[in-house]
């Protein structure tokens, strides 16, 4: 499993994955750099992406729709933060109208990639994810995301037994 | 392997706030609304003081939380709040595992041929 480590924090609304992959950083900066590889990668197979721009430069916009099986496309768009290649990149990630200007009320998340050497062919690739309110959360997870639940939290549940039922 | 020592200090304290049958009623009780210190104290059969240092134990894991309210501190429950930031960042390691397996994928295939 290339996944090495897990970090969330619930208080700061953050989750940290880090992996190892069999490939120098070049090569797996393309996975980003590259609009045609990060459309393989960045959408499920079911919501595969299709880059429309691609302007990796600091205050640099790409954007983005997605192929629904329904033939839905919704649009997302990205802003580059920063960018330090083939090592860092920093952006803003959010939903898109029309016009490709983001979507008023909806939530946004910042995402920051750090690729480091790990010998002459591995790269260490660490990926940090921050939302910007449970609120926010609760519309990204609404736009399609499956549901899932955290084996501690029903653990809690099972503890306070009907008690713990959100009203 | 994935182990992770500080979720492992925050589950050791979850667990350990939750093993007392007083700790677990109050929370119930913050569940359903707002109570200060005081209106807990007068439903268990111990001291205000007592009551007081189980609140300070589920405050400590982030059970509860307590906020200011005139003279007063209203204990109220974070279990809500929890579980929804928790079973979102499970959503976003899920998303971001799927996208590693892909990056995987990818990076396995012979250069010249993407």
């Amino acid at each position: 499993m290339p996944v090495t480590n897990v970090h969330k924090d619930p208080e700061n609304l953050t989750m940290t994955v880090t992996a190892e992959l069999e490939a120098p950083v070049t090569r797996v900066w393309q996975l980003w750099e590259d609009p045609r590889q990060l459309e393989r990668w960045w959408g499920p197979p079911t919501y595969p992406a299709t880059m429309v721009d691609h302007d990796f430069t600091p205050g640099g916009k790409v954007h983005y729709y997605m192929t629904g099986p329904e033939g839905d496309t919704p649009r997302g768009w990205w802003r580059i933060i920063s960018i330090d290649a083939p090592h860092r990149l920093e952006f803003e990630d959010g939903f898109a109208d029309e016009n490709w200007d983001p979507v008023d009320d909806m939530p946004t998340m910042t995402v920051r990639i750090d690729l480091s050497e790990q010998g002459d062919d591995s790269t260490k690739v660490t990926i940090e994810t921050v939302f910007q309110s449970t609120e926010a959360m609760e519309q990204i997870l609404a736009m399609g995301a499956e549901e899932g639940m955290i084996a501690a939290m029903n653990q809690i549940d099972e503890i306070l037994g009907a008690g713990a039922t959100a009203s | 392997m994935v182990v992770d020592t500080v979720d492992e200090q925050t589950n050791d304290r979850l667990f350990h706030a939750l093993a007392d049958a007083t700790r677990r009623d109050i929370i119930r009780r913050a569940m359903r609304g707002e109570h200060s210190i005081s209106d807990l104290a007068r439903s268990y059969p111990m001291s205000f003081a007592a009551v007081q240092k189980h609140v300070a134990v589920l405050e400590d894991a982030g059970l509860i939380s307590k906020d200011p309210r005139g003279r007063e501190k209203l204990v109220r429950s974070n279990i809500d709040t929890i579980r929804t930031a928790n079973r979102l960042l499970e959503e976003m390691e899920a998303l971001w595992r799927d996208r590693i397996d892909r990056f995987e994928a990818i990076l396995e295939e012979p250069e010249g041929d993407i």
